[in-house]
């Protein structure tokens, strides 16, 4: 009993020392804390391209632009992270407006979409878009099949009552997607028509998910048939081989402007800019289909991955990214949708 | 001369003379200040250094503190001086370096007034290091020693001193941060103070309708939660105890076979089981396929809501009831049994009357954790909720979601709080101050009797089905790990392994080149660091909480239970806002990681801790006491030995709970210290259930070897007990009695 309990301690010991080794500091001046939104292999993309690049030893860590942004906010009074990269563009908008983030200019901006320079006006230059993606409405092509029924063209069609039970979307009080196709509607349809169409469509709605990106996933297992959500979301599932198809609805549709700020007084300004211009070139951008992201680079010169749902056939709205940002016409749409929409019976 | 106050006074001054004062720029667990120049240079200089030579004159005074016990050291503990200068001198020491801490900060003034007072300063300091932490550390061990020499809890230096550093500890590492967040239940989005928006906030219809009873509509989160945690505790408990039964009572042959099969749950990694949930029972799921083609009945969405939460939840609950009770179970004396049943009792007046009775503390104790465990958990509602919202979800996307609303988090935060208190109040009702001793000093050689047979009949007949139901869920996770994607292309295949955990040859010899490895590492070390010092924290504080008696015990104890009521997303942010900052700035670092496993977990070690105790009679201690032991002996000795089940449960919890928590882990992990948690949601949120599945086995194979690992550790208790079972003893009046 005696030598089993020895070895036991001795093993533990020995596996604490092997993984539980000191970590060396590494140098200020060296260093980029990158606190990163899209998927991992992105994430990783970038880190490593960067290291390369710069020799600049990245330190990242990946969480959902909302986590960031809670983060960021916690954090201000002494940051920790450098660069928040990625990520919906809302939450960046909000740190513009809440001043956490930092003005800053790059030599790359001339070269960006226009959407990209409309997304950096509205913040003061505190933030920039990388990248682009459309709504849309995606469907599991196997279960409609199976169910006979149609497949939906355009918003409108989500209200029918052959769709009842079938649509799932996420809940725009928690999830930036939702309200990013709340407001979209809204443009679309005008607010109080805008309104009317989602109390129809509520009858359909099986599930107001929490996570914005949640609906696709449920089609692409079976779950749902229709899920709305962003368009490059539904290509990752399509390529990781769902029966996924994707439609760009006939009204016209919004879309999301993926975003990147540097953090105010983080740890080290010099690597941040640094950062904040390797992520803009036109190179950069283009090994993004790499890491299974579909969305459209905000580099005019670098081109779409094949994959990528084409910006220039979608029919996209001029979407009011300073109205619909703001925090009061927020508020106000959300509170409408809360006593109309969401406390109707099913 | 008092040997204990020589050696505090020694430790305090050690960490003021020599020790840097501040933490260095590199890091707590950085120790390049024992060659750049400790204790003299700026970047390492001790706190008598900095304040003569590096401008903070203000740490001076602390030295004076330290030297002042020195007056009193020649005087007898009796003398009633000695106490009371030891009280001053300790409470006056941590009062300073509290205050100084909180006064100056890192940009100067800390709170607005003395700006106003004083005008703007140039002032600085950095977060507190260990010359800080052992000053600390002296100054509140004099004054828990200058209470005892005063004759609290009859003069036992190693009682009071505990009770102090138990207090100071779930102070500052408890009561600190969740303070910090309670304000902003009363701050608007600005942070500026707003007190009119509380209670519009606190009796919101989102929180308390109750529209679900009169029609079609949903009821408010708060009612949601409360169902589901009667219902989870219930369950978890009943399911639990029938296994705990199953295992100690019965000749049931896979004994050990249903040990590792009620282990299983609690080692899984969130989203896991839910995963597994809905590839079954999913409207395309196995089984719902199945009975379509085979029954026809349709496939529906009906795992999502009330009913999938609160499977999944069962499933992964049990278990931690299973592992309270089964010491309990074990610890009920056969000698009472015996008794009953000489007295001609039925098998099953006695298990009712008898055996069932003596369980109460178990069962109480199992209800408690499984209905606070249902109140927090995030990871099962997130993946199954459906349209059911619950608080645990509701608070954290009050966070991080669009509507970004602390207030609404901390309000809600309060909700679950009450939900929390009120279980623990109740609890402490229905046991009221009955015995449940069975485990006295006095040779014990009975057998446990086997339970009566409708008994047995019916803890079969709800443990089996569900043991073969946790069996196919397992073996749908290990299956997704080795085919391409689950459900649509079953082809073999090891690329989700590789991927995760590969190593290929480099130049320089091996690469640990899978994308896992890092938050492996981390992971692995940061469980078996929290795991052994949440054991000793919660079963000091257990054994403080039953065995000795003062004032404000059920304060303390209320206070050791808080941290696991209060849900993780709201530590997680509570602790990025109280640690970011200086006095005690750890964000980013793997000590922030480890403190919070030690201080939410530790609530299990102190509940398994007082089940196991409340069964050991007073008389071992007292004999111990008699001979001659001091309370450290009798706690090493005697008390220790005797709580095996329950040192292993705590290590257990705390080690699994380290590789599988994730709403409070979210907010903490770093760059340098990532966590396979998080790593793990990544995963899922990309689709990439064949990685997520991977790496979830591999943890559930590692914390299976950590279990078995200390379960040789810890040994096994030896109660002078037969251990096999015999049938009870027939009686004439069985049939009349039943």
């Amino acid at each position: 009993m005696r030598r089993r309990q020895f070895l036991a301690v001795s093993g533990a010991v020995a596996a604490t020392a092997a993984f539980g080794g000191v970590r060396p500091a590494v140098a200020q001046d060296s260093e980029l804390v990158l606190y990163c939104s899209p998927q991992i292999e992105w994430c990783q993309l970038m880190v490593e391209e960067f290291e390369k690049a710069t020799g600049i030893k990245v330190a990242m860590t990946r969480k959902s632009s909302g986590e960031t942004f809670a983060q960021i906010k916690a954090e201000a009074r002494n940051p920790k992270g450098d660069v928040w990269w990625g990520g919906t563009g809302d939450p960046h908008l909000q740190a513009a407006e809440e001043d956490l983030t930092e003005e800053y200019m790059s030599s790359a901006f001339d070269g960006l979409h226009d959407w990209a320079k409309r997304q950096a006006a509205t913040a003061n230059n505190r933030t920039v878009g990388i990248y682009a993606g459309a709504l849309g409405i995606g469907y599991n092509s196997e279960l409609l099949a199976q169910a006979g029924l149609p497949a939906p063209e355009c918003w409108a069609d989500l209200a029918k009552p052959i769709y009842k039970g079938e649509v799932q979307i996420a809940n725009p009080n928690s999830s930036g997607t939702s309200y990013t196709t709340l407001a979209t509607l809204v443009q679309v349809f005008g607010e109080d028509e805008a309104f009317e169409f989602l109390k129809k469509m509520h009858a359909n709605v099986n599930q107001y998910t929490k996570s914005g990106s949640a609906p696709i996933k449920a089609a692409a297992r079976g779950e749902t048939t229709i899920a709305i959500v962003f368009q490059h979301d539904m290509v990752t599932q399509k390529v990781a081989g769902f029966p996924i198809e994707i439609v760009s609805p006939c009204e016209g549709t919004g879309f999301e402007i993926g975003s990147m700020s540097i953090i105010k007084d983080g740890p080290n300004p010099e690597a941040a800019r640094r950062f904040y211009d390797f992520a803009l070139d036109k190179d950069i951008q283009e090994m993004a289909a790499g890491a299974k992201a579909y969305q459209v680079p905000s580099n005019a010169g670098a081109s779409p991955p094949p994959q990528a749902p084409k910006l220039e056939q979608i029919k996209l709205i001029d979407y009011d990214f300073k109205e619909f940002g703001s925090s009061e016409t927020r508020r106000r749409l959300l509170k409408r949708w809360d006593d109309e929409v969401n406390s109707l019976p099913r | 001369m008092n040997r204990n106050l020589v050696w505090w006074m020694a430790v305090g001054l050690g960490g003021y003379l020599l020790l840097p004062w501040y933490v260095a720029d590199d890091g707590f667990w950085s120790f390049t200040w024992l060659i750049g120049g400790a204790p003299v240079t700026a970047d390492y200089a001790s706190g008598l250094f900095k304040g003569l030579l590096h401008g903070r004159p203000w740490l001076l005074p602390v030295g004076v503190l330290l030297i002042a016990p020195g007056l009193v050291i020649g005087r007898p503990k009796a003398d009633p001086v000695f106490g009371a200068a030891l009280i001053t001198i300790g409470a006056l020491g941590l009062i300073y370096i509290v205050g100084q801490g909180f006064t100056i900060g890192i940009s100067g003034w800390e709170f607005p007034g003395l700006e106003q007072l004083f005008g703007p300063t140039e002032l600085r300091q950095e977060g507190m290091g260990y010359g800080a932490l052992l000053a600390s550390a002296a100054f509140l061990f004099m004054f828990t020693l200058g209470f005892a020499a005063r004759g609290a809890i009859k003069g036992d230096v190693f009682v009071v001193g505990s009770i102090g550093l138990i207090v100071a500890l779930v102070a500052a590492f408890v009561f600190f941060p969740v303070i910090r967040i309670l304000i902003s239940a009363v701050q608007d989005n600005d942070g500026s103070y707003a007190f009119h928006l509380f209670f519009p906030k606190l009796f919101d219809g989102k929180i308390w309708g109750v529209a679900c009873v009169t029609s079609g509509l949903r009821c408010g989160v708060a009612w949601n939660s409360l169902f589901l945690a009667i219902l989870t505790g219930a369950s978890s408990t009943l399911l639990g105890l029938a296994f705990a039964l199953i295992a100690t009572r019965t000749d049931f042959r896979a004994k050990r076979l249903l040990r590792v099969l009620t282990l299983l749950p609690i080692i899984t990694p969130p989203f896991v089981i839910g995963l597994a949930v809905i590839l079954l029972f999913g409207r395309s799921g196995l089984v719902s396929q199945w009975l379509w083609e085979f029954f026809g009945v349709p496939p529906s969405r009906w795992i999502f809501g009330l009913p999938g939460i609160w499977f999944a939840q069962t499933l992964a609950f049990a278990p931690i009831a299973f592992l309270v009770l089964i010491g309990v179970v074990e610890g009920v004396s056969p000698a009472m049994e015996e008794a009953s049943q000489t007295l001609r009792a039925s098998s099953w007046r006695t298990f009712s009357t008898i055996s069932l009775p003596l369980m109460r503390p178990g069962l109480a104790n199992a209800f408690l954790l499984g209905f606070i465990e249902s109140l927090a958990d995030f990871g099962n509602p997130l993946v199954l909720g459906g349209n059911y919202d619950v608080l645990s979800t509701e608070i954290f996307f009050a966070i991080v979601g669009a509507q970004n609303d602390q207030g609404r988090a901390a309000v809600l935060a309060i909700v679950l709080l009450a939900f929390t208190l009120s279980a623990f109040v109740a609890q402490r009702l229905w046991l009221g101050r009955k015995s449940y001793v069975t485990v006295t000093g006095k040779a014990d050689s009975g057998m446990p009797v086997k339970i009566p047979a409708r008994v047995k009949a019916a803890v079969y007949g709800t443990a089996l089905p569900w043991a073969g139901l946790t069996v196919v869920i397992y073996i749908i996770i290990l299956f997704g790990g080795f085919v391409e994607l689950l459900g649509r292309n079953n082809t073999f295949t090891f690329r989700h392994y590789i991927d995760t955990f590969g190593i290929t040859q480099g130049e320089f010899g091996l690469v640990f080149s899978g994308l896992a490895w890092n938050s492996f590492r981390t992971t692995v070390s940061i469980a078996a660091i929290s795991a052994p010092l949440t054991a000793i924290v919660g079963l000091l504080t257990a054994y403080i909480l039953v065995r000795q008696r003062f004032v404000g015990r059920q304060a303390f104890e209320f206070g050791t239970m808080l941290s696991f009521a209060i849900p993780g997303t709201v530590i997680g942010v509570s602790y990025i806002l109280a640690f970011n900052v200086p006095p005690i700035e750890i964000t980013g670092t793997g000590v922030i990681l480890v403190i919070s496993f030690v201080f939410r977990n530790m609530p299990v070690g102190v509940r398994a801790g007082i089940a196991s105790m409340s069964q050991l009679d007073n008389s071992l201690d007292e004999a111990s006491l008699t001979l001659g032991a001091n309370s450290f002996t009798t706690v090493r000795k005697v008390i220790l030995p005797l709580l095996r089940p329950a040192i292993l449960a705590a290590l257990v919890f705390s080690f699994v709970r380290a590789m599988t928590a994730i709403s409070a882990v979210i907010f903490l992990v770093s760059a340098n210290y990532d966590m396979a948690t998080s790593f793990i949601i990544g995963r899922v949120e990309n689709g990439d259930f064949g990685q997520a599945i991977a790496y979830s086995s591999v943890l559930i194979l590692v914390m299976i070897l950590a279990i078995g690992l200390l379960q040789l550790l810890v040994g096994e208790r030896q109660i002078r007990r037969r251990t096999d079972v015999v049938a009870p003893v027939p009686t004439a009046s069985t049939g009349l009695a039943a």
